[in-house]
């Protein structure tokens, strides 16, 4: 436990989320522990409505917790200002989201650029990042088209892409599949492989067993707190495909 | 009967659900009834007084004027000819030199008997009619002179006492005096050098005896005769049948064309409420636009429900379009009433002439032109939008889905090489660019109103007998300038706040991915505002060039007036006012900017998937 808190890029501690007051108080997240190593692929798993999003959005400082720390890289950033937190964003954490999340008027390689330009890289340099990413994640002959002309896992792809345009220390995944159909999941699914390989800190919250199994550890929500933690020894090694049950 | 009845009550609901926007809407609609209700009663409202004064004085329908006692049988001609059913006069007329305390003034003195005239007797204001050694004085001239009964004046050097203050038909008030003396009147601001010095110069109207003239007259003496003609209406055909076609006496004057004259400075008036009108029509139109586009995105999902029960197309856009065109009748209704009612205020006639205009009658021509340019308005800028939600699909109205972002890909390429908050800015303002346009239109209307506003109140300032008003009367168009003006930036004052609140609203996922992408809030909060300036500042230059300056040119083509002897503002009033628009609207937008830019991301983020 120990060697795993001094490696850990990501830790909470007693992480607590609560809405409402009296008897309508709803506790979305609470007391959670919770340390991550550099290069660790974490699933999170658990029923809608457990917590798991709530979770992550705390992790990623999109909200602000009730109780508890996070430290991100070894800094505290559940008391940080706006200002702060946003330019922590910037260059620390890139999210992928079941919806997407991209703007329509920008294309393809817009999208993903913006991440950059955002963190005040030159046009240029955004743009050579961001044909790099696409070309990563299969998708640079798709380059400028918008997202209404791609299909939901060319769009996903493209967030993933813009997740990572500021190399973050961290990326979070929420319900990353939660949109596509079994072949896109498959791309998605190898996309996340490569960046395990390649050693990209993730945490992916899901529902989707596949999913959950191609991690180094899958932790299980109910309620807001953490019911159940598996070390998964096969990781995302293996054949994925057979692994997920998505090939023929 | 049962499908109307049922428009209605859906849009009476849903005008109630949002009555802040419905309180805009009507808001930008009474403006633009009532300033066009001002224009359109203004002329009837100020044509009252003169015909008070016409029929209390029993006014003339032709003055005659001849310039020599050898003339005088011309008057007789006149006085017998075939229409005429009475007369006054010839009564002699000259030239004279008036002091009071340290003041002087021309004057035109007319010589009058003590007793009444059947034909132009003028009224008293004040004290009482001429006697030897008592002089009256017309009221305007004896406003604007600041003489009162009792004061003691000289006339060419021989000392009078002010016995009374009248008002006449016969001429018009002051500063717009006819000239009937023979040696000639001048007119202007400032006397130039090279005109002869017999020429008298922004004359008033005085009476004396007729003895009392011709004891003062140091040079010639004219005469003058009022005519009333079986039919007042056929004054100007009179004229015209006798007027000697080359410059000649008898010089003659139908009662029409004194009422022009008397009624020049409300003429100018409701010129500056017409165009203060159509501007406010303008700016109503792009309020509307903003405020309709912005409820009827609002109103996707009704229109989706309403489309699942089985609403037509039809019922749907008639249910919009009954909404804005209810909204209309009602400010149609209000305008009508303001504007008839504080039309008086804007028409009161000076000193000039008998009594105030009072309340004008409400002409059906008037009503229904006010109601139709609000329905107009509204339904101009409803019909599209109603239209496009009818034909919208079910499904995708049911799932509340957004109107695409429109894409502009050179604004885009260029914003990546800007600072954070001018990219987003930009971006910003690339999506939604008819919404642009009507910020920068606003804008551009609004300074282009100011920019006249500006000339127009320097020059009555510095030239108010050139522009044929006097101070009175100069400070009147003042106040119906400033009113236009108030109201004028008061709408685009709205429309900015509603404008950047539509924005904020409408970009609150990319805000929020933005932020989510490590944007600060101030960034987007700077962003959002600045979306707002950069068209303020494109409208505020258009509004002074061309803008200020095609509508100045417009007004002048309109009024027949002359632009050269205005001055156009500096480059520096330029300067300060493009700035202060920039600044006025950096403070409206800067509130809903921030509190846009202050939602929480998650909540923005995961509104999309609701």
């Amino acid at each position: 436990m120990s060697d795993a808190t001094d490696t850990a890029v990501l830790r909470a501690r007693g992480l607590r989320k609560e809405y409402g007051t009296g008897e309508g108080l709803v506790r979305a997240v609470d007391g959670i522990d919770l340390d991550i190593r550099a290069g660790e692929t974490v699933a999170v798993m658990g029923p809608s409505g457990c917590g798991k999003s709530t979770l992550l959005h705390l992790l990623g400082g999109l909200d602000r917790p009730s109780g508890g720390e996070v430290t991100l890289n070894g800094r505290r950033i559940d008391d940080i200002g706006e200002k702060a937190l946003a330019r922590m964003r910037r260059t620390d954490v890139g999210f992928v989201f079941q919806a997407f999340h991209l703007l329509e008027e920008l294309t393809a390689i817009e999208n993903v650029e913006l991440s950059a330009l955002l963190a005040g890289r030159s046009p240029r340099a955004a743009r050579r990042r961001a044909h790099e990413l696409l070309e990563q994640v299969g998708l640079a002959d798709r380059a400028r088209f918008l997202p209404s002309a791609l299909s939901g896992g060319q769009r996903q792809r493209v967030a993933i892409a813009r997740a990572l345009s500021n190399e973050p220390l961290v990326v979070l995944a929420d319900e990353p599949t939660g949109n596509l159909d079994s072949a896109a999941i498959l791309d998605v699914l190898q996309l996340f492989e490569k960046l395990h390989e390649a050693g990209q800190t993730l945490v992916i919250v899901t529902h989707d067993a596949r999913i959950a199994a191609t991690a180094d550890r899958l932790i299980s929500m109910r309620d807001g707190a953490f019911i159940d933690e598996t070390h998964l020894t096969g990781g995302t090694t293996g054949r994925l495909g057979a692994l997920a049950g998505l090939d023929d | 009967m049962g499908r109307i009845l049922l428009v209605c009550r859906l849009a009476v609901r849903d005008l109630r659900r949002r009555r802040t926007e419905a309180a805009l809407l009507l808001f930008a609609i009474v403006t633009a009834t009532t300033t066009l209700t001002l224009a359109l009663v203004l002329r009837d409202a100020a044509a009252d007084p003169y015909q008070s004064t016409r029929e209390a004085t029993n006014g003339p329908d032709v003055v005659a004027s001849v310039n020599r006692a050898a003339e005088l049988p011309d008057l007789d001609e006149l006085a017998a000819a075939p229409g005429v059913t009475g007369h006054s006069g010839p009564y002699p007329v000259t030239a004279a030199r008036l002091q009071a305390s340290d003041k002087t003034s021309d004057v035109q003195v007319l010589g009058r008997d003590a007793a009444p005239a059947p034909v132009d007797q003028p009224a008293l204001t004040q004290g009482g009619w001429v006697r030897d050694g008592g002089v009256v004085v017309e009221a305007a001239f004896a406003h604007a002179f600041n003489v009162r009964v009792g004061d003691p004046v000289t006339l060419n050097g021989r000392s009078f006492e002010v016995v009374g203050v009248a008002v006449t038909a016969a001429m018009a008030p002051y500063p717009g005096s006819s000239c009937i003396v023979a040696v000639g009147c001048a007119n202007g601001p400032v006397r130039p050098a090279e005109l002869p010095a017999s020429l008298i110069w922004n004359p008033g109207l005085v009476w004396l005896t007729q003895a009392d003239v011709r004891s003062i007259a140091a040079g010639s003496v004219s005469y003058v005769m009022n005519l009333k003609l079986a039919d007042p209406s056929e004054a100007t055909a009179f004229v015209a049948a006798r007027q000697p076609a080359t410059m000649g006496t008898p010089y003659l004057m139908s009662w029409e064309s004194i009422l022009d004259d008397a009624t020049e400075m409300a003429r100018d008036a409701q010129i500056l409420l017409m165009i203060g009108a159509w501007l406010l029509g303008l700016l109503a139109v792009a309020s509307l636009s903003v405020l309709v586009g912005g409820r009827i995105a609002d109103q996707t999902r009704r229109v989706g429900l309403l489309k699942a029960v089985g609403g037509t197309p039809g019922l749907i856009a008639a249910v919009l379009l009954a909404e804005y065109v209810l909204v209309a009748l009602v400010a149609a209704a209000a305008g009508l009433a303001i504007g008839w009612r504080t039309a008086p205020l804007l028409a009161a006639s000076g000193a000039g002439l008998i009594g105030s205009a009072g309340t004008p009658a409400m002409t059906l021509p008037t009503a229904g032109l006010v109601t139709a340019v609000a329905l107009a308005v509204a339904v101009a800028a409803t019909f599209l939008p109603a239209v496009r939600a009818a034909r919208s699909s079910t499904v995708s109205a049911l799932a509340d889905a957004a109107r695409p972002p429109h894409r502009t890909g050179w604004l885009i390429a260029i914003s990546a090489r800007l600072p954070v908050p001018l990219l987003l800015a930009l971006r910003v303002a690339a999506r939604r660019p008819r919404r642009v346009v009507l910020g920068v239109v606003s804008i551009a209307i609004t300074i282009s109103g100011i920019y006249v506003a500006l000339v127009l109140n320097d020059y009555l300032t510095a030239h108010p007998l050139a522009a044929g008003v006097d101070a009175v009367q100069a400070g009147l168009l003042r106040r119906v300038l400033l009113a236009v003006m108030v109201i004028l930036v008061c709408l685009a004052a709205v429309n900015a706040v509603f404008i950047t609140w539509a924005t904020a609203l409408d970009n609150r996922h990319s805000s929020a991915l933005a932020r989510t992408l490590g944007a600060t809030p101030g960034e987007v909060s700077a962003a959002l505002a600045a979306a707002q300036i950069l068209p303020a500042l494109v409208g505020a230059v258009a509004g002074v060039f061309p803008g200020g300056y095609a509508l100045f040119a417009a007004i002048n083509a309109i009024t027949g007036g002359d632009g050269s002897k205005a001055t156009l503002p500096s480059l520096w009033q330029l300067l300060a006012l493009v700035l202060a628009a920039v600044f006025v609207v950096a403070a409206l937008t800067a509130v809903p900017a921030r509190l846009g830019a202050r939602r929480p991301v998650i909540d923005s983020l995961q509104a999309e998937l609701t």
